[in-house]
């Protein structure tokens, strides 16, 4: 036996008090020990913690590490396989069938003819916003329905189901803790999506669904990337927009600095998806045994990777728990990295470059109606990380 | 004077775009399966930086560089 290793007994459930941005505490005194330790998982399932950044990388690049779900050994029950579609949960040559047929429909060329409309659902928003007048959620009048309209628009949601829609999504993406509704809302957007395919191999229309109906994909396969493509572009981007606006209102002299420079918006936003991290860690399974940073990881053994560790890493960013919007950066692992690399990441930079500095050139008083200690956090158990709810407010011009 | 040389292999590509996000002029993605076009496999110097940082951006290692052994200038 060698050096004895750092030990995390189980993964953080909370962040520090005062420090929203910011990795639990437990991660990144991990990450000063090196970059990984053994973990012990929920279900008491021994495993590893990776939480620098080069070990995350290279993790992700390694086909000898799984994201099959059936192999996750960190609870004390087997999980079932994903079910079809769901791709992010499996490997070749599962995964290359569905992600395949998708990759056309992402491309950065493609995202960016979408600008305009982004735009446009921008600029709707925030004047339902000022016309409502202060204050105002931030999560629900401007973070959510901006990805959701334009996920709903790509996949060819009809325009008069969208609001049902939403509300169904929102209740098993948003955090809720109760099963039976969780359940419920996951059955129904389900039982809806298999309508939507129905209808879309019918009566083709204009969208990224009725393109997959020309492919030897079956309703159920076809029901599933649905799914994935809904959710992972639905919280992903919303929680970005509202803890991306939280985070430049609390860093007063960079969003100064964006507003005074529209021109900083791409590093602005590869800037906080890298400071913020909302997809906080995946998980790999070990399918032989592979040396890593100086440990054996057994075959079966389930890892942690950190993304947002990795991306606070000072061996790889300078002064990394800084959030710097001029940062001349690229590499960060905010959409991970390899084979399974964020398929919808060139959606995500076009919303983000158009609705961050949107909203802070129609508001320039923009700022908390509350206490930065009051704005409700999603528990660091949950899948995404942001805010339950962001109340802002602004001065309005006397008439 | 010896240029790098991009090699792309399209087998191993996930369409990610990171090569045409980073660098535009050297690479593209089909538009019909997303995956990398190489549009100058010996990029002029002005554009050797976004290239290289492109080959190391990629998630799936679908970009080799071949750097020439620096002799010379």
């Amino acid at each position: 036996m060698g050096e004895p290793v750092h030990a995390v007994p189980m993964l953080p459930t909370a962040r520090r008090p005062g420090c929203p941005f910011d990795p639990p505490e437990e991660l990144t005194d991990a990450r000063r020990h090196g970059p990984i330790s053994r973990l012990t998982h929920f279900g008491g399932n021994p495993g590893w913690l990776v939480t620098g950044y080069d070990l995350v990388r290279s993790v992700l690049a390694d086909p000898r590490f799984s994201s099959r779900r059936e192999l996750m050994n960190v609870v004390d029950y087997e999980l079932p396989p994903a079910p079809p579609g769901e791709f992010l949960l499996m490997d070749e040559p599962r995964h290359g069938r569905y992600r395949k047929p998708l990759v056309g429909k992402f491309t950065v060329r493609r995202m960016r003819l979408l600008t305009e409309r982004v735009e446009q659902i921008t600029t709707a928003c925030l004047d339902a916003m000022e016309k409502a007048g202060p204050p105002a959620d931030l999560v629900t009048s401007f973070a959510k329905p901006i990805p959701a309209i334009v996920i709903c628009e790509l996949l060819g949601v009809p325009y008069e189901d969208r609001g049902s829609f939403q509300e169904q999504i929102d209740a098993f993406v948003g955090g809720g803790t109760d099963e039976d509704e969780l359940m419920a809302a996951y059955t129904a957007t389900q039982d809806y999506l298999a309508g939507l395919v129905a209808a879309k191999r019918a009566h083709p229309t204009d969208d990224v669904l009725s393109e997959l109906t020309d492919s030897d994909l079956t309703e159920e396969e076809l029901k599933g990337i649905a799914l994935v493509l809904l959710v992972a572009g639905l919280d992903t981007t919303a929680n970005m927009l509202s803890l991306g606006t939280f985070a430049l209102l609390e860093n007063p002299a960079q969003l100064a600095a964006l507003r005074a420079d529209p021109a900083l918006a791409d590093r602005a936003v590869e800037e906080l998806l890298r400071y913020l991290s909302v997809a906080k860690s995946f998980m790999r399974t070990a399918l032989e045994d592979v040396e890593l940073g100086g440990q054996t990881i057994e075959a079966g053994t389930t890892v942690v990777l950190s993304y947002h560790t990795a991306n606070r890493d000072p061996e790889r960013f300078a002064d990394p728990d800084t959030l710097d919007i001029r940062r001349q950066h690229t590499g960060h692992l905010a959409f991970g990295h390899g084979i399974h690399q964020c398929l919808g990441q060139q959606l995500a930079r076009v919303e983000l470059r158009v609705a961050l500095p949107a909203l802070i050139a129609r508001f320039p008083a923009l700022r908390l109606a509350v206490p930065a200690e009051e704005v409700g956090l999603r528990p660091e158990t949950a899948d995404i990380y942001g805010v339950t709810s962001l109340p802002v407010t602004w001065d309005t011009e006397a008439s | 004077m010896r240029r790098p040389r991009l090699r792309v292999d399209r087998e191993r590509c996930i369409g990610a775009g990171m090569c045409a996000l980073t660098a535009p002029e050297v690479f593209d993605q089909d538009p019909d399966d997303g995956r990398v076009l190489l549009l100058r496999a010996e990029p002029p110097a002005a554009l050797h930086a976004a290239a290289r940082l492109a080959a190391g951006l990629c998630p799936s290692g679908a970009i080799a560089l071949d750097e020439p052994e620096s002799g010379g200038t």
